[in-house]
């Protein structure tokens, strides 16, 4: 399943490090974030339960870079 | 400009304005340098904050963390030296400067954009009562009525019940023309509504819509990334650790030689701000914003051409077009036919296309529909009796009284009548009147206007070879590409033979060289997935086709195929500017910083100056009204 969210970040490299750290999160298949349209597309694996692994992604990505926001979780 | 970006504007003017007027008070010792330190948290202290959170998380080559240790390495530089603090403060003035023009800067791209596909319906008007309403388009079902005003945006696909107007579809298309449409017509949403108020009745959902289809697609487009980019993001994450450690070895490798080997003075001061000034250097900001910039700019300005590009990595692709591979039907030519010619008439011509048009009034045959629309009247009837159809032949019939047979070469040799055979390729009509043969019609698929100098645009383009693949007869099909002046020609294939010849091209052809196939997108699915880059014309409302395609030519205008190639070279051509002249600086800046010839004020050119000078080139790509 693949699902959409609106970001907040400030530099294109952080948003290349969030997609990293989103990508090594369980749960995720497959991560990209676009940084021009501010949007991140997770793709889940089967069976996980977005919501919760939206949380794991977006405490990773804090970790990463702390000043990024993921919307709509 | 945001709140953010303003507040962090102040903090650099009033850190600006403090270093310019310590310049000038006289200050020594600890106070010098409790003054200098003001500016400097000014300035900096989210960066500092920024960096210490970085090391707590385990994230230590973070530019914050960079910008930190560069610049208090350089304050204790300046304090163990002649205490000049400037430079550090400098350092971080400029590196906000430029994270402040940068996010400037994407910001107010990414709104020129969004501008630019400034398409997104706000309401729809469904009427109430005789008062109209405005309600989300989301809400509105399938069936409703809504009615268009003057000046609004169609919000929903339908088709006209009342009224009639002309529409700007501009904004989908990058056709200026406005289109008449009236009672009957479909009409897509996303086209401007100019003279008058049309009620419609809506054919889908709006987020079936073609207005909300292309704005996904627009959205999406940047997240498939191309080579160049995943060449940056994984070029970034060595060069940054790489500058790093050089910058320690730098820093400690030579004093020590100095010191050990060569028995002379270590200079570790000086050895230790050169090293420093690598690490201003290693921020691989210009690269990692100016690459997907550029593609998302390109993207941006190719879709207000009505020019829709699925990803960044089909616009990379599309660069290197040196094949390209079209249908015939729909593509090259409009797919109507046409009456294109009366030959060998020993009447009017008019006169001949009455006959045969009034003989075939009472036809369903497509052939019919042509010789009507070449009449531009509707026949009278009662003129015509005796109708006889024969299936495969043609049709007799008496009009006005005259015995008029009209049909292929088959029905002229059935009744003994002796016909002219036309050189011309497509489908001919012979007209016999009592038995006496009086000439032939013509006709034809009709070429588009457009289609001559789309080849001719594509070869000044740098395509090497243009193929046209075919269903239709031979003749047919050898004429078009004759006149056209397509390199190859392939015809009397079904849709599997189409598949099976581009792969052999493709096989044929050199791995970097790409191969691109045109359809319409009504039944080429197979062949617009199998090609490199597969792009679907005149796919306004189509949306098998936009599904399929790589790249949706929004008309189907030929000549566009070549925009869209010249679109993405520029793009490509931008794409590479900015890596050669952000690498090359950079690493030009490292060697003068390892050779102690450039100081920090240089390293923070390599570092912001660069960034300008790439974001502004990557904004360029925007500008293709003139490709």
């Amino acid at each position: 399943m693949k699902k959409g969210y609106k970001i907040e970040v400030d530099c294109a490299n952080c948003a290349n490090k969030m997609e990293d750290a989103a990508k090594k999160t369980e749960g995720v298949k497959d991560a990209t974030v676009n940084f021009m349209a501010l949007k991140m597309i997770v793709e889940f694996e089967d069976g996980a339960e977005p919501k919760a692994v939206m949380k794991d992604v977006l405490k990773n990505c804090k970790k990463v870079e702390d000043d990024c926001e993921i919307f709509g979780i | 400009m945001t709140k953010k970006q303003k507040k962090m504007l102040i903090r650099i003017i009033v850190a600006a304005v403090l270093m310019i007027l310590l310049h000038f008070i006289p200050v020594n010792g600890v106070l010098r340098f409790i003054c200098y330190m003001v500016p400097y948290f000014v300035v900096g202290y989210d960066i500092l904050k920024k960096a210490g959170k970085g090391i707590l998380n385990k994230q230590v080559f973070d530019e914050n963390f960079l910008m930190a240790v560069a610049t208090i390495g350089a304050i204790i530089v300046a304090i163990m030296g002649e205490g000049d603090y400037t430079e550090a403060i400098a350092v971080m003035l400029f590196y906000q400067i430029g994270e402040l023009f940068q996010s400037y800067a994407v910001g107010k791209s990414r709104r020129n954009i969004s501008e630019l596909m400034d398409i997104r319906p706000d309401y729809a008007n469904i009427e109430n009562d005789g008062a109209l309403e405005q309600v989300d388009p989301d809400e509105v079902e399938i069936g409703s009525i809504i009615v268009v005003n003057p000046g609004e945006k169609v919000p929903i696909d339908g088709i006209i019940v009342e009224g009639s107007t002309a529409l700007n579809t501009s904004a989908l298309t990058g056709e200026s023309v406005p289109v008449d449409v009236t009672v009957g017509s479909e009409v897509i949403s996303g086209s401007i509504n100019m003279t008058g108020v049309i009620k419609l009745q809506t054919t889908k959902d709006f987020g079936e819509s073609t207005v909300s289809k292309i704005l996904e697609l627009v959205e999406n487009a940047s997240s498939k990334k191309s080579r160049s980019e995943n060449f940056i993001s994984r070029f970034a994450k060595i060069y940054t650790p790489a500058v790093c450690y050089s910058a320690l070895a730098l820093a400690i490798i030579p004093p020590l030689v100095r010191m050990l080997v060569l028995d002379v003075e270590p200079m570790w001061i000086d050895w230790i701000y050169r090293a420093l000034t690598f690490l201003v250097i290693s921020c691989p900001c210009a690269l990692v914003i100016s690459i997907p910039l550029s593609f998302f700019a390109g993207i941006g300005g190719a879709s207000r051409e009505g020019v829709l590009i699925k990803g960044s990595n089909y616009l990379e692709a599309l660069a290197s077009t040196k094949y390209v591979v079209f249908d015939k039907t729909g593509t090259m030519t409009k797919g109507v036919f046409e009456v294109q010619g009366v030959h060998h008439s020993n009447l009017e011509d008019s006169e001949l296309i009455e006959l045969a048009a009034c003989a075939e009034s009472y036809s369903s045959h497509p052939i019919s529909k042509s010789l009507l629309a070449a009449y531009g009247k509707t026949p009278d009837i009662k003129r015509v009796t005796d109708v006889k159809e024969i299936s495969g032949h043609g049709v007799t019939a008496s009009v006005d009284g005259k015995q008029v047979a009209c049909g292929n070469s088959k029905l002229m040799k059935s009744l003994g009548i002796s016909y002219r055979d036309c050189s011309h390729a497509g489908t001919i009509i012979h007209v016999a009147v009592d038995g006496e043969y009086m000439g032939h019609i013509l006709i034809a698929d009709v070429i588009k206007e457009n289609a001559g100098s789309a080849i001719k645009a594509l070869k000044n383009a740098g395509v090497k070879k243009t193929v046209m693949l075919t269903g239709d007869s031979k003749t047919v099909a050898d004429s078009v590409a004759k006149e056209l002046a397509i390199d190859e020609v392939y015809s009397e294939l079904l849709p599997a033979d189409k598949v099976s010849k581009v792969e052999k091209l493709i096989e044929a052809k050199a791995e970097k060289e790409k191969l691109v196939f045109v359809g319409d997108g009504i039944n080429d699915a197979p062949v617009l997935s199998r090609a490199d880059i597969g792009i679907a014309m005149g796919a306004l409302g189509s949306d098998a086709a936009i599904e399929a395609a790589d790249i949706v030519l929004m008309d189907d205008d030929p000549l566009k195929i070549s925009k869209a190639i010249k679109i993405a070279r520029k793009c490509i051509r931008i794409v590479y500017e900015n890596i050669y002249f952000a690498i090359g600086i950079k690493l030009l800046c490292l060697l003068l910083g390892a050779l102690g010839i450039a100081n920090m004020w240089l390293a923070i050119f390599a570092d912001v100056g660069v960034m300008v000078i790439a974001v502004l080139n990557a904004i360029r790509a925007l500008m293709v009204k003139k490709l």
